[in-house]
């Protein structure tokens, strides 16, 4: 423990810099995530669509139980033969963005099939457009829930992104791995409790955006 | 004016939900669709509005077809209540009402004024409601937000899905007269879904009376009642028809409005001595502005000299509205245990009394005419 201090001390900026590699892969995976599950959510819980929605929710349970070290391997491999840049950055991105997709896509199908059909109904009544009541009903009803979505997302990708330092992408994965190839307590450490405090604390940080994007309306008088 | 011809839905599964129906419903009138579950009704209604797609057959209103006019746009002219109420918990009372008004591109103020006139016209405060939130209300509060919603731009028709249904019966009743007032005000042409016969015959100018998608009867409340067409009205109308009658008279068509009564400020014993010279054993007493203020009965003024009316009468504000319905007026003065029921007008100025003989005189009367009046 003391000698992890030591190292913090010693080389500030070489955490500093795993950090913040860490967050980046995870801030461009985690919109690219945002972007592809809403809109893939919103798809899904369309009308009629029961069948389609059953088949990309198990797809997205199924890809969460490769292992990630799998498919950071897989996908290696997958970009390597496509002639992409097979380590680092790229597929470790792509990996992560995978894994992300089930918690909001999952969160806003159900958010928006949630939504009282009365509401739905009234709004179709007095001449709403599809269009007007996904953006004026649905989505300001269904964005708690997607937020808390995302937000176990984020948490996960967190976790996950430290494997991806086996591929040759950075982060707090690397001291990691660097600790357990050389034997290293204090890399270990360093690299562990760092995210785990990055997990926490983008956690608290995503607990009070819910809270303030969740319409007042929802939140009185229940 | 509503113009339904040869209207015939069939479900996409083969079942034929509604049935060859052909009827007008004319300006400004309330039309009551009324039937078993399953009759229709509500999959006729939602043909106006288009939110279900008609089969064959036409609808038009004012003379065109509804199917002219673009979905939406149809819809934002046709006020639309359902019993769920459906208010967006995510938006205030204010924005819930001004809905319609948004859609249709009015101002920020013309919003406004129209949502705080609505909330006037359903009873509600402005001040007090127009910011609160749906999940803030009781049912009964939500159920008028919801009226005056379908009302936001002010649609000359409206379509009104079992709107009181979820209510329980004691709001229910007061809504329906609440309701009843508003459109004396408005003159909104209405179509009402409701399973309800008692519902039907309050609030109906017209019932259309529906079977398995097919018209029974299209008729008066007092037709109805009286001048069932077949068995299954008069099965659906039920045994108590001259009980129900109750519901098609009001007050002020059977109360008496030559009446005598007593002044505060006179001396009992004079009003004992008219009491006596009328043959009666009980007098409402008035103010000097006449408005109602209680009662004395033959014992309150016998053996009082010297004291005035006020000093022994039995003040009271157990009074019915001059425009109430008979069974609402009969159930007050079964329950407060009146033998004579003061009628009053605004400001509480007595215009006459309601007596149990002057009731049963009139629907004794209404069923020996079969329901001509």
């Amino acid at each position: 423990m003391l000698e992890a201090w030591e190292f913090i001390m010693r080389r500030p900026e070489l955490l500093a810099e795993w950090v913040l590699a860490h967050l980046w892969i995870i801030f461009v995976a985690i919109i690219i995530a945002v972007i592809l599950g809403v809109f893939l959510g919103i798809f899904i819980a369309g009308k009629g669509k029961e069948q389609i929605a059953d088949s990309a929710l198990y797809l997205a349970e199924i890809v969460m139980t490769i292992p990630s070290l799998a498919l950071f391997g897989l996908l290696m491999l997958l970009l390597g033969s496509m002639g992409l840049k097979s380590i680092g950055f790229l597929p470790a991105v792509i990996a992560l963005i995978v894994y992300g997709q089930l918690p909001i896509l999952r969160n806003t199908y159900t958010a928006i099939r949630a939504v009282d059909p009365a509401m739905v109904e009234a709004g179709r009544g007095m001449g709403m457009s599809e269009r007007q009541i996904l953006f004026r009903i649905e989505l300001p009803l269904a964005v708690p829930v997607i937020m808390a979505g995302i937000r176990t997302s984020i948490v996960l990708l967190i976790g996950i992104a430290t494997i991806a330092a086996f591929i040759g992408a950075s982060g707090l994965g690397v001291p990691i791995f660097r600790g357990i190839r050389n034997a290293r307590m204090d890399l270990i450490l360093i690299g562990g409790i760092s995210v785990s405090i990055l997990a926490l604390l983008i956690d608290g940080l995503m607990a009070l955006v819910e809270r303030r994007i969740t319409p007042k309306g929802i939140k009185v008088g229940r | 004016m509503i113009k339904l011809e040869k209207v015939i839905k069939v479900y996409a599964d083969g079942k034929k939900a509604v049935n060859e129906m052909s009827f007008e419903v004319d300006q400004g009138e309330l039309c009551v669709f009324l039937g078993p579950s399953g009759c229709g009704k509500t999959t006729t209604m939602k043909m106006i509005n288009r939110l279900i797609p008609i089969t064959s057959g036409k609808i038009s209103i004012d003379g065109v077809e509804n199917t002219k006019i673009n979905a939406s746009e149809l819809r934002r002219n046709i006020g639309y209540a359902i019993q769920e109420i459906g208010l967006f918990t995510h938006m205030t009372v204010g924005q819930n009402i001004e809905t319609v008004p948004v859609l249709k591109g009015w101002s920020k103020s013309q919003r406004r004024e129209r949502a705080e006139e609505l909330l006037e016209l359903v009873r509600m405060k402005p001040s007090e409601f127009i910011d609160k939130y749906p999940n803030e209300l009781s049912g009964g509060q939500r159920q008028r937000v919801g009226v005056a919603r379908a009302l936001g731009a002010d649609p000359p028709i409206l379509l009104m899905d079992e709107p009181f249904g979820a209510i329980d019966p004691i709001n229910r009743v007061e809504l329906q007269s609440e309701f009843l007032k508003i459109q004396q005000k408005i003159k909104k042409t209405i179509i009402f879904v409701t399973h309800d016969i008692y519902e039907a015959i309050k609030m109906g100018d017209r019932i259309a009376l529906m079977k398995d998608g097919k018209l029974v009867q299209y008729d008066t409340p007092a037709n109805l009642l009286y001048r069932p067409k077949d068995a299954f009205v008069e099965g659906f109308v039920g045994a108590d028809r001259a009980l129900k009658g109750l519901q098609l008279l009001r007050v002020k068509e059977v109360m008496s409005s030559t009446y005598t009564t007593a002044n505060m400020k006179e001396k009992a014993e004079v009003a004992r001595e008219r009491m006596e010279k009328e043959g009666v054993d009980w007098l409402p007493v008035v103010d000097n502005s006449g408005r109602f203020a209680g009662g004395i009965s033959i014992s309150d003024v016998t053996g009082v000299k010297s004291k005035t009316v006020k000093d022994v009468m039995s003040p009271s504000e157990t009074t019915s509205d001059i425009n109430a319905v008979l069974n609402e007026a009969l159930s007050l003065m079964l329950s407060s245990g009146l033998k004579t029921l003061p009628i009053v007008v605004e400001d509480n100025r007595l215009a006459g009394i309601l007596t149990f003989d002057a009731i049963q005189e009139a629907l004794h009367e209404a069923v020996r005419a079969g329901g001509t009046k």
